[in-house]
């Protein structure tokens, strides 16, 4: 049964090639993209972490950036 | 008078929050409905009468041609949008949501060539889909070195655009190559306006498997745009 299905009658090495070659290309993608957020996120917070306080305090004047400095609880997938 | 600018849809702080709490729902889901999707399509779903069991690629290769087509008119779209508008917010969704687009182009040419093989006898022809298909991929791939080798603001922004707005003109070309012109490909089964020849043994499975690419597309269009944004923080930081 199992032999059938993964034989798919001659035809399961291009079925299951194009179907690989899809969850690849998705997981390489998300992987790339996952690993920009994320080193740009600590960039972000070293940066942030480097300031004086009184520029700290300007910054956090910007909503963007608390967002972007609470964002790690969330984005941890 | 009210600006686009200042609508709430394109808050930047709003749409940084919404996508930074939504990622782990969309990643859920997607995961949920790619898993039910590949069920159908390798298992429930009926073999084709003439294809056999060949047919199955079809629930990769036909939404990611789909998604790659939708994906680059929005750009266009966008890019248009930039010109009359001037607003960044577009520009950074159109950049975004470009990487997923190009990934679902090759998916549409590599699973086409497999599927190419058994079906017609060879791996690549060059019909008027696949070559449209080939000329649409090399258009992503001009718009995504644009953003890496063009540093100039200004210069980039009208490049990009360009390059979107000319590539679309592609875009009805790929998609009406099979009514134009005698093709290998057989014309569209599915049709919003028209009637859908497709079963629905088929069409389900299909739904389902292009409804999986969307929210694929969503999770990664969220996290390039957040890469974007923080990028953008960081330049800011070093100005303060």
């Amino acid at each position: 049964m199992i032999y059938n299905f993964l034989n798919m009658d001659g035809y399961g090495l291009y079925v299951f090639s194009s179907f690989i070659f899809t969850l690849v290309s998705f997981a390489g993608l998300y992987l790339i993209i996952k690993s920009q957020l994320i080193k740009e996120q600590k960039k972000f917070k070293a940066k942030f972490g480097s300031l004086t306080a009184d520029k700290i305090l300007l910054a956090r004047t910007q909503k963007t950036n608390k967002e972007i400095l609470t964002a790690g609880i969330f984005s941890k997938i | 008078m009210y600006k686009i600018t200042e609508m709430k849809f394109f808050n930047q702080n709003k749409i940084l929050n919404l996508s930074f709490r939504s990622q782990k729902i969309i990643l859920i889901f997607f995961l949920l409905i790619l898993s039910i999707g590949l069920f159908e399509a390798l298992v429930l779903s009926p073999e084709d009468y003439l294809q056999g069991d060949a047919v199955r690629i079809m629930y990769v290769h036909v939404p990611a041609a789909w998604m790659s087509l939708g994906i680059f008119s929005f750009i266009a779209f966008l890019s248009v949008l930039v010109f009359i508008f001037k607003n960044k917010n577009f520009i950074l969704i159109a950049k975004s949501i470009a990487p997923s687009g190009f990934i679902f182009n090759i998916i549409a040419l590599v699973t086409g060539s497999i599927w190419g093989r058994p079906t017609w006898g060879t791996w690549w022809a060059w019909d008027a889909r696949i070559t449209s298909m080939l000329i649409l991929a090399l258009f992503y791939l001009m718009y995504l070195m644009a953003w890496r080798i063009f540093e100039n603001k200004n210069y980039v922004l009208k490049v990009t655009s360009f390059i979107a707005i000319f590539g679309s003109i592609n875009v009805p070309i790929v998609k009406f190559s099979v009514d134009w012109w005698s093709t290998l490909h057989q014309p569209s089964s599915v049709n919003l306006i028209s009637k859908t020849t497709i079963h629905s043994s088929m069409l389900i499975p299909l739904s389902i498997m292009t409804a999986a690419f969307v929210l694929f597309s969503l999770l990664i269009f969220l996290m390039k745009y957040n890469t974007e944004l923080i990028k953008i923080k960081n330049k800011g930081l070093d100005r303060l």
